[in-house]
C-alpha cells in the first residue's frame, strides 16, 4: 500500500438537501491518499449523493469539498482530478473498446501515439487485451465494467470513484472482482472511493469504511473494527448479523463490567465500558461467537465459568429453526424468556457428533470478551 | 425481427385472421385508387370526363420540363429548410422535455401534442390572424414602435413617423413559418423518444472524462440520438414536401409548391393525366428518400 496520512479528499460539514429531503446531513470526513475507502449504507442513506458531490454532479447545499488541497465548490465535473465508474458502467454504446477507453485522452488533446500506448496499457491492466475492436453490446457485463474501469484509470486520476461497482455482477464474478479491484488499487496506487450497500464487499476490499445512515456517518473505521467494535446498534446490525438485547449496566470498572439483560441473562465482560452506572444499554452478540451445547450436561456452565463469575454468560433455549448453509449451520433458538437468538456453528466435520435439530433443548455460552456494549 | 418472421410462418392461420381486414382495407382504399391514378399518368384526355389510357409518356415528359421541375426543386428547398428549422428548434425542446422533472414531462409532451387536437385549417387561420397586417404580431410591433417614439420625444427629439404594418403574410417567409409551425411536433416527438432512451449516465461519464457540454453533445448525444434525428427528418421532410394547405393559404403568388400545381391540374385545368404524372413524380421522390433511410438503418444494423 502506498497509503500515507495526507488527506486527498477533505469533506467539510457537507449537507445536501433536495427540496425538503436531506440526503446528506453535515458530514465531515477525510479520505487519505492511496487508501481504498468505502461508503457503506442502506439504499437511500445518502452515500451515492456524497459520491456524486465528490465527482461534481451534485453541488453541496452547505459545506466544502477539498480535493488535493483545492476547493472544488466552483469546479465543474470535467475539470476535477477524479474519475468515476458508474453503476450502469456508462460505456458509450456507439464506440468500440479502444475508442471508449481513449475518449478522455482524445478530449484532452493527448497525442495519438501516447493515447494508443496508454489505452493498450490500461486494457492490459484490466485484462482486456485482445478486445480492442469489440463493440460494447458484444461484451458481458463483467467485461463492460472492465472497459469502464480502464476508461477511468487511463486518465490517471488522483481519485477513482466507483458507484456500486459490483452490484450488477453474479455472485462468483463479484467475489473475483472484489479481489481484482483490491489488487488493482494496490498496483496503481490511486485512491479508490467506492459506494456499496453490500457489507461483504465493504469488508473484503476496504482499508477504511464509513457507514452512512440517514445522511450521517454512523461509524468510520477499518473493516475489522467495524465488525468487532461497532459504535452503535445501527452499525452492529448493518454490518454482519447480530443478536441485540436491551439491558442495564450494573457494574463498570476499568477491567470488568456486567450487564443485566432481562431477555438473555447476566452478561459479564472482561473490560470496562465507561458508561454511566445503571444506564440503559444494548448488548450485541455475534452468532458465531456463541457456543452451542447439548442441554443438561453442565458443559456450558463449566465453559462459561472459565472467564466469568458463576451464572454469567450462559443461556438456555430450544431450537426453533435451522438453516444449513454448507460451511455453517444457522440455528434460531428460543430463549427461556421467549426471545429468539441466532447462533451460527461451523460444520467442522462431515458427520456431526452432536447433531442438533428442531426442538432440541440446548445450552449456550460465550466468552467474556465477545459481547459488545452499545450505548446508542 | 427474425423471431416475428418465424412466428408469421409457423402461425399462418392466426396471422391471416388478424391481417385479412387491414390488407383488405389497404387494398381497397389505398392500393386500388393509387393504381388508377398511376394508370391515368400514362393516359390522355379524350373528353371532358374521359381519359384514354394509351400508355403515352407525354405527361412525364411535360412534368420534367423546367417550369415544373423548378417548382418541384423549390418545394424540396422549402421542405428542407422547414425540416432544418424544425430540427434546430425541436432539438432543444426535446432535450428540455427529457431533462425536465418527471412530474412536468407529461404536461410538456401534452403541450407539444396539443396542436394535433385542432384541425389544420383552423390552426392555419389562427396563425394568419396572428400574422395579418392588423394581427397581433403587427399590433405588438406597433406598440413597441409607439413606445420608442414616446421615448424619443421624452429625449427631446422629433417623434418617429407613424408605424407602417409589416407584410408578414402571403410570401415565402409565411410559408416556411407556417410549415415549421405545423411540422414541429413531428420532429420533437421522435427526438424526444430517442433522447429519453439515452442513458443519462453516458452524458455524465463524458463530462467526467473531461469533455465540456458542447463536446459531450456532439460526440455522445447527437450520435446516440441519430436514429431519432433521421426519423424526425423523414417524418417532417416527406409531408412538408407534399404540403398543400399552408402554401395555398399563407403563400403569395410566387410561393406555390408542387402540391398546389397538382391540385390545379385536377381542378381548374381538368388535366387528370398530367396531375397524376406530377403526383407520381412526387411519390417517387419520397420513395427515394425513404429507401435512403432504410438503407442507412440497415447499414447501422450490420455495423453492430
Amino acid at each position: 500500500m502506498t497509503e500515507t496520512n495526507q488527506p486527498i479528499i477533505q469533506i467539510r460539514n457537507v449537507s445536501k438537501r433536495f427540496g425538503k429531503v436531506t440526503a446528506v446531513d453535515n458530514i465531515s470526513l477525510d479520505i487519505r491518499a492511496g487508501e481504498f475507502f468505502v461508503l457503506l449504507g442502506p439504499s437511500g442513506c445518502g452515500k451515492t449523493t456524497l459520491l456524486r458531490m465528490i465527482a461534481g454532479f451534485e453541488m453541496p447545499t452547505e459545506g466544502q469539498i477539498i480535493i488535493d488541497g483545492q476547493d472544488m465548490s466552483l469546479v465543474p465535473p470535467n475539470k476535477r482530478p477524479v474519475n468515476m465508474v458508474f453503476q450502469s458502467y456508462a460505456v458509450f454504446p456507439h464506440m468500440n473498446v479502444t475508442d471508449n477507453v481513449g475518449y478522455g485522452l482524445r478530449i484532452s488533446g493527448i497525442s495519438k501515439a501516447e493515447t494508443r500506448d496508454r489505452v493498450a496499457e490500461a486494457l492490459e491492466l484490466v485484462k482486456l487485451g485482445g478486445f480492442e475492436d469489440r463493440m460494447p453490446d458484444q461484451m458481458s457485463g463483467g467485461q463492460r465494467q472492465r472497459v469502464a474501469l480502464a476508461r477511468s484509470l487511463v486518465m490517471r486520476p488522483k481519485v477513482l470513484l466507483l458507484d456500486e461497482p459490483l452490484s450488477a455482477l453474479d455472485a462468483k464474478l463479484r467475489a473475483q472482482m472484489q479481489f481484482e479491484l483490491a489488487d488493482l488499487q494496490d498496483k496503481v496506487g490511486i485512491t479508490f472511493v467506492t459506494v456499496t450497500h453490500d457489507q461483504d464487499e465493504a469488508l473484503s476490499m476496504a482499508s477504511r469504511v464509513a457507514v452512512i445512515n440517514k445522511g450521517e456517518v454512523a461509524q468510520l473505521a477499518p473493516p475489522s473494527d467495524l465488525y468487532e467494535y461497532p459504535a452503535n446498534r445501527f452499525v452492529a446490525d448493518f454490518v454482519g448479523s447480530v443478536n441485540i438485547f436491551e439491558g442495564t449496566l450494573t457494574l463498570d470498572e476499568p477491567d470488568k463490567a456486567a450487564v443485566d439483560c432481562p431477555g438473555l441473562g447476566k452478561i459479564y465482560l472482561n473490560h470496562g465500558v465507561t458508561g454511566p452506572h445503571g444506564a440503559n444499554v444494548w448488548i450485541a452478540l455475534r452468532p458465531e461467537k456463541i457456543y452451542l451445547h447439548v442441554a443438561g450436561k453442565g458443559k456450558a456452565v463449566r465453559a462459561a465459568a472459565q472467564d466469568a463469575p458463576d451464572g454469567h454468560n450462559l443461556a438456555r433455549g430450544t431450537i426453533k429453526g435451522m438453516s444449513y448453509l454448507g460451511d455453517v449451520t444457522l440455528y434460531d433458538i428460543q430463549l427461556e424468556g421467549g426471545q429468539i437468538i441466532r447462533v451460527s456453528r461451523p460444520n467442522l466435520s462431515r458427520h456431526d457428533q452432536e447433531d442438533f435439530t428442531w426442538d432440541d433443548k440446548v445450552s449456550m455460552h460465550w466468552r467474556a470478551d465477545s459481547p459488545v456494549v452499545l450505548l446508542s | 425481427m427474425s423471431g416475428a418472421m418465424q412466428d408469421w410462418k409457423s402461425q399462418k392461420k392466426p396471422f391471416a385472421a388478424v391481417a385479412t381486414a387491414p390488407i383488405f382495407w389497404l387494398g381497397l382504399f389505398f392500393i386500388a385508387p393509387m393504381t388508377i391514378v398511376w394508370l391515368y399518368s400514362f393516359g390522355q384526355n379524350a373528353g371532358p370526363a374521359d381519359i384514354d389510357i394509351s400508355g403515352t409518356l407525354d405527361n412525364y415528359k411535360r412534368a420534367t420540363e423546367w417550369l415544373y421541375l423548378s417548382i418541384f426543386l423549390k418545394s424540396l428547398a422549402v421542405a428542407a429548410l422547414t425540416t432544418l428549422i424544425c430540427l434546430i428548434v425541436g432539438f432543444p425542446v426535446a432535450m428540455a422535455i427529457t431533462f425536465a422533472a418527471p412530474k412536468w414531462r407529461p404536461w410538456l409532451l401534452l403541450g407539444v401534442m396539443l396542436p394535433f387536437w385542432t384541425n389544420l385549417l383552423i390552426r392555419t387561420y389562427a396563425l394568419m390572424a396572428l400574422m395579418g397586417t392588423n394581427g397581433f404580431m403587427n399590433k405588438g410591433l406597433g406598440g413597441l414602435w409607439d413606445g420608442a417614439s414616446w421615448l424619443w420625444v421624452l429625449l427631446g427629439m422629433q417623434p418617429l413617423e407613424a408605424w407602417t404594418p409589416v407584410q408578414l403574410l402571403y410570401n415565402n417567409f409565411a410559408v416556411v413559418l407556417g410549415l415549421v409551425y405545423v411540422h414541429l411536433p413531428f420532429m420533437v416527438l421522435p427526438l424526444y423518444s430517442a433522447l429519453d432512451r439515452l442513458d443519462k449516465s453516458l452524458i455524465e461519464a463524458s463530462l467526467d472524462l473531461g469533455a465540456g457540454h458542447f463536446k459531450t453533445f456532439m460526440k455522445i448525444v447527437v450520435p446516440l440520438a441519430a436514429p431519432g434525428i433521421f426519423a424526425g427528418v423523414m417524418i417532417t421532410l416527406v409531408p412538408a414536401l407534399g404540403a398543400y394547405l399552408t402554401p395555398d393559404l399563407m403563400g403569395g403568388t410566387d410561393s406555390q409548391m408542387i402540391a398546389n400545381v397538382i391540385e390545379r391540374q385536377f381542378k381548374r385545368a381538368n388535366d387528370w393525366p398530367f396531375g397524376a404524372a406530377l403526383s407520381f413524380l412526387l411519390i417517387y421522390a419520397m420513395f427515394i428518400l425513404i429507401a435512403l433511410q432504410s438503407m442507412r438503418s440497415n447499414k447501422v444494423k450490420e455495423a453492430r
